[in-house]
């Protein structure tokens, strides 16, 4: 058990310094001739106005949050999947009922118009 | 092992710290998730794997992801070039100490630290059985139909306020 | 036990024995052979990595009636190295205003959170990395570090098309999530475990009647589209609209930086093929061929993966972007509805016919199936009538007000 996690933690570890390793060397191979013409941010060859902190429509917020519920929601699920073969009947209505008192609220929030795109 | 948990909660710490003292809102959610992800690695280390990922799906997934999106939404005469700290930062410094000092006190009387964890059977499985226990009559069942009201409330509450302002 | 029914085991143990024969501790002999194996494992998927480059330019020519790289070495098989060389060698610009250490933390995390995703991948039952018994939630935990590193990049370039193009991909990931972890659901009910060895062998059999596919034909149709959105891949890859924000979240990066990027896509993808395979297609199973050895196993499991990155290859190059409001309404109108739908029936009658025979167990799930999308149709097919009468009526109203 400790060991299964050891492993992930050793593969991240690999995962992340050979890409690391790749860009440090070619940090130092590459040719270095900047000037501010070359740096400058591009923009289909206009001036850049303003910086890029732009200001984004709720809209994403939204959605953000619905995943948010949505995806809590699924990870309720999982230890109910996982022993669903040995259950009664009564068990998987539970989880059934479980999923139906969320798919009401996002009845809802669709008649509100929330998931319009708007 | 003792050496590793020691390495992850100053990391815990550190990033926790730089998430409140940093200007930028951006960096500081950066700060939160490094912070986050050193909470999944405590789990994985005391063998909750389940919790582990979860902790990765949900906060770093889902919330962390929602704070950037939250902060973007932000005009720019909101991000602070402010002091960081008000006035009444000393209240709120005298509070933690309080409750640090509390629960130091009540945990340096808890026995839980001397004893060794109880060693798992070969087959134990912690996901079906935390799956058994949520839908057993006897345990957790109720909690677990709350729980999904509970998330409808703040589905709908949370759209509700989103719409209200449009 | 020999070197061809469980090659690496035996591996191992000669490698044990070496270790503490040079009188290391056996924890930290262990800890090494892990990380051998690892790095063994990791270099393979990058030369993997590197050929797909060749495989997407290949077959993308075939698409397009071109014939592809075809000038260096045979069959144009070295032409990705010779782009990787290029890679290197390339002017590395950070451009000005750039959140520098945030701006070279991306690529790294984008292409390690699709590596760490072959720890679980089983390529046979006794070569894989470490069988997680939460393997499917593993699937989910790596991709919201793929999400984070895209938000990264795109905040970090200090562009406005970066940022638009990274928050577009990102909104489109978390929506595809959803009803992806409700199809990764379905398997797990079926196989009785979120392990992707425990997957694996609930597909035994000679014939493939018991691969998941046949029990739950629409789960695998949903995942392997929101995979797609997962990806970032046309249909969905709004991120790239060229002409609305041109290359979207990895506009500013050049070089090596970007070929991370560029590989982490390619690999991505051929791992969701793979994974595709693994939970709907059998994984290592096909005709009783993979108890002839691990090795066999192996390759099909490669073989499976490559049919999927194929068929993700033939959905990309076949169809054209749609628009932003167009996906998510696709995904939070259609997909979530559709794949609760599939799991709560699929959770239903597995516990209904847990005691019927095989063949009617495989048949009831397969033909509730095809009721769910034959209704779904139906749905469909009305509501964009009513929708286009109403729009109809409009247009003649509107021309007789005139």
């Amino acid at each position: 058990m400790q060991n299964e996690w050891l492993y992930i933690g050793l593969f991240l570890i690999v995962g992340v310094a050979l890409p690391a390793a790749s860009l440090i060397m070619a940090a130092i191979i590459t040719p270095k001739k900047s000037n501010p013409i070359k740096n400058s941010t591009y923009e289909c060859g206009m001036e850049t106005v303003g910086d890029s902190w732009v200001q984004f429509k709720a809209q994403y917020y939204i959605f953000g949050l619905v995943f948010l519920i949505f995806d809590v929601e699924t990870v309720f699920l999982f230890p109910w999947a996982v022993t669903l073969n040995k259950l009664p009947l009564f068990a998987v209505i539970e989880g059934i009922v479980f999923i139906l008192i969320l798919l009401a609220g996002f009845t809802y929030i669709w008649r509100k118009d929330a998931l319009e795109w708007a | 092992m003792t050496i590793l948990f020691l390495i992850i909660a100053i990391v815990i710490l550190a990033s926790a710290v730089m998430v409140v003292t940093t200007r930028n809102l951006v960096h500081a959610a950066l700060w939160l998730i490094v912070s986050l992800f050193g909470v999944a690695v405590l789990f994985a280390m005391l063998n909750a794997g389940f919790l582990a990922v979860v902790q990765v799906v949900v906060y770093i997934g889902a919330i962390a992801i929602l704070f950037i999106f939250a902060v973007m939404l932000t005009r720019r005469e909101m991000r602070g070039h402010g002091k960081p700290l008000n006035n009444n930062w000393w209240i709120s410094a005298l509070l933690s100490l309080l409750t640090f000092g509390g629960l130091a006190m009540l945990l340096s009387n808890w026995d839980g630290f001397s004893q060794t964890p109880a060693d798992f059977p070969s087959d134990f499985d912690g996901v079906a059985e935390l799956g058994n226990a949520l839908i057993d009559p006897n345990q957790f069942v109720l909690p677990f139909e709350v729980a999904s009201i509970l998330l409808v409330a703040a589905l709908v509450g949370a759209v509700y306020i989103a719409s209200n302002r449009k | 036990m020999n070197l061809w029914t469980n090659p690496i085991q035996v591996i191992a143990d000669w490698l044990m024995q070496i270790f503490t024969g040079w009188g290391l501790a056996e924890t930290l002999a262990s800890v090494l052979i892990d990380l051998i194996g690892i790095v063994f494992l990791v270099v393979f998927i990058l030369i993997l990595d590197v050929m797909l480059v060749w495989v997407e330019r290949k077959v993308v020519a075939r698409f397009q009636d071109r014939l592809g790289p075809n000038r260096v070495g045979p069959f144009g098989l070295i032409q990705p190295f010779a782009d990787i060389i290029k890679l290197f060698i390339k002017e590395d610009i950070t451009p000005e205003g750039a959140d520098k250490v945030i701006y070279n933390i991306a690529p790294v995390l984008s292409v390690s959170s699709v590596l760490i995703l072959w720890a679980i991948f089983p390529l046979a039952p006794v070569i894989i990395g470490v069988d997680l018994n939460v393997g499917v939630l593993y699937l989910v935990a790596a991709g919201a570090l793929g999400t984070l590193s895209i938000i990264m990049a795109g905040w970090a370039s200090n562009n406005k098309f970066a940022l638009l193009g990274a928050f577009r991909q990102v909104a489109a990931m978390i929506s595809y999530e959803i009803p992806m972890i409700v199809v990764l659901l379905i398997p797990t009910i079926f196989a009785g475990s979120m392990g992707m060895l425990g997957i694996s062998e609930g597909q035994q059999g000679f014939w493939p009647w018991n691969w998941y596919v046949f029990l739950s034909p629409l789960g695998a149709l949903i995942f392997l589209i929101s995979a797609i959105a997962e990806l970032g891949r046309a249909p969905f890859d709004l991120s790239e609209g060229e002409s609305e924000v041109v290359a979207g979240f990895h506009i500013e990066y050049s070089g090596m930086k970007f070929g991370w990027f560029y590989a982490g896509e390619l690999l991505h993808a051929f791992t969701f093929g793979g994974f595709w395979a693994i939970l709907f297609f059998g994984g290592y199973n096909f005709f009783g061929l993979e108890k002839l050895g691990p090795l066999v196993s192996a390759a099909i499991v490669l073989f499976k993966a490559m049919v999927g990155y194929w068929v993700i290859m033939w959905i990309k190059y076949t169809l054209m972007r749609i628009r932003i409001d167009h996906m998510l309404a696709f995904n939070w109108k259609f997909l979530v509805p559709l794949s609760f739908v599939v799991l709560m029936v699929t959770a239903l009658l597995n516990t209904l016919l847990r005691d019927a025979p095989t063949a009617t167990f495989i048949l009831s799930m397969f033909f509730s199936n095809v009721i769910i999308a034959g209704i779904t149709i139906e749905i469909l097919r009305r509501r964009s009538r009513s929708g286009r009468e109403k729009v109809e009526g409009q247009a003649s109203s509107g021309v007789k007000a005139t």
